[in-house]
């Protein structure tokens, strides 16, 4: 039986314009492709990628106009629809003035108090 | 006397960025000196550690050539690791994400490292008793 893994997502936008996604959430995409159990909880900033209807403008430089900019809230759309959930700490995103009801369905909230708890559902949390 | 475990360290930091790589390493080194065996798995900046092409430089400020300045390089440090291993009889699985690397241009690194894939990370956590994730800062 896999190993249960949570990842824990902190930095917010992280080269997010440069890798045209958070490269952690992508990570979690590519360890769930290869069969790996996991779940994702976004803490601090990272809080921010669960809250629908962000638009990135495209990047330009001179001429050049960078093409397929970052959907963060869709990739996490993606990972709960590959059966793994996304938990936010829901004090993480009070403190930031944003209501849940602009958070993406099915992304679930879990208090700081509860944390711990969490952890102790998992075999290995990964911090990155 | 210490049983011979397995683990893993998933890296992200390029070198000469922080200390974080040089503490990685330097876990990597206990590790292998006791006895155990090592999976690295290279994210990101972290492909850049074992670059082959890192060239030592001399240092005016330092007053020192080349020779004598003996400008630390990171793939030369993995190369010292990967010997270690090999004299210690355990192993020291280093791979670097191949699109991090592609991304990069650093496809060459040096003997004994590999391309990967996070499907390698995938299996080391599996096969590993545990892993420690050293990320890179904001």
């Amino acid at each position: 039986m896999a190993k249960r893994q949570l990842h824990i997502v902190e930095s917010g936008y992280r080269a997010t314009l440069e890798e045209q996604d958070d490269t952690i959430v992508w990570l979690c995409h590519a360890l769930r492709g290869a069969g790996a159990e996991l779940d994702l909880l976004l803490h601090g900033n990272a809080v921010v990628y669960g809250v629908q209807g962000q638009e990135v403008e495209p990047l330009r430089f001179g001429s050049r106009t960078q093409r397929c900019a970052p959907d963060l809230a869709g990739d996490l759309a993606k990972l709960g629809a590959r059966r793994s959930t996304c938990f936010y700490v829901e004090e993480d995103l009070a403190e930031r003035g944003i209501d849940p009801g602009e958070v993406l369905d099915g992304l679930v909230p879990i208090p700081r108090a509860k944390l711990a708890t969490l952890f102790s559902r998992y075999d290995q949390v990964h911090r990155w | 006397m210490t049983s011979r475990r397995t683990l893993t360290f998933a890296l992200m930091d390029p070198p000469f960025e922080s200390a974080r790589s040089t503490t990685a390493l330097r876990l990597v080194d206990l590790a292998i000196r006791r006895g155990h065996d090592v999976n690295v798995f290279a994210y990101e900046g972290a492909v850049s550690l074992s670059f082959a092409r890192q060239k030592p430089h001399a240092n005016a400020v330092h007053g020192r050539s080349v020779e004598e300045e003996d400008h630390p390089l990171t793939r030369d440090w993995i190369a010292a690791l990967l010997e270690a291993a090999r004299e210690r009889g355990v192993r020291l699985d280093w791979a670097n994400c191949g699109l991090c690397v592609d991304e990069r241009g650093v496809e060459e690194s040096v003997a004994g490292t590999r391309r990967g894939s996070p499907a390698d990370l995938a299996r080391f956590i599996e096969e590993s008793d545990n892993t420690l994730v050293i990320p890179t800062g904001e």
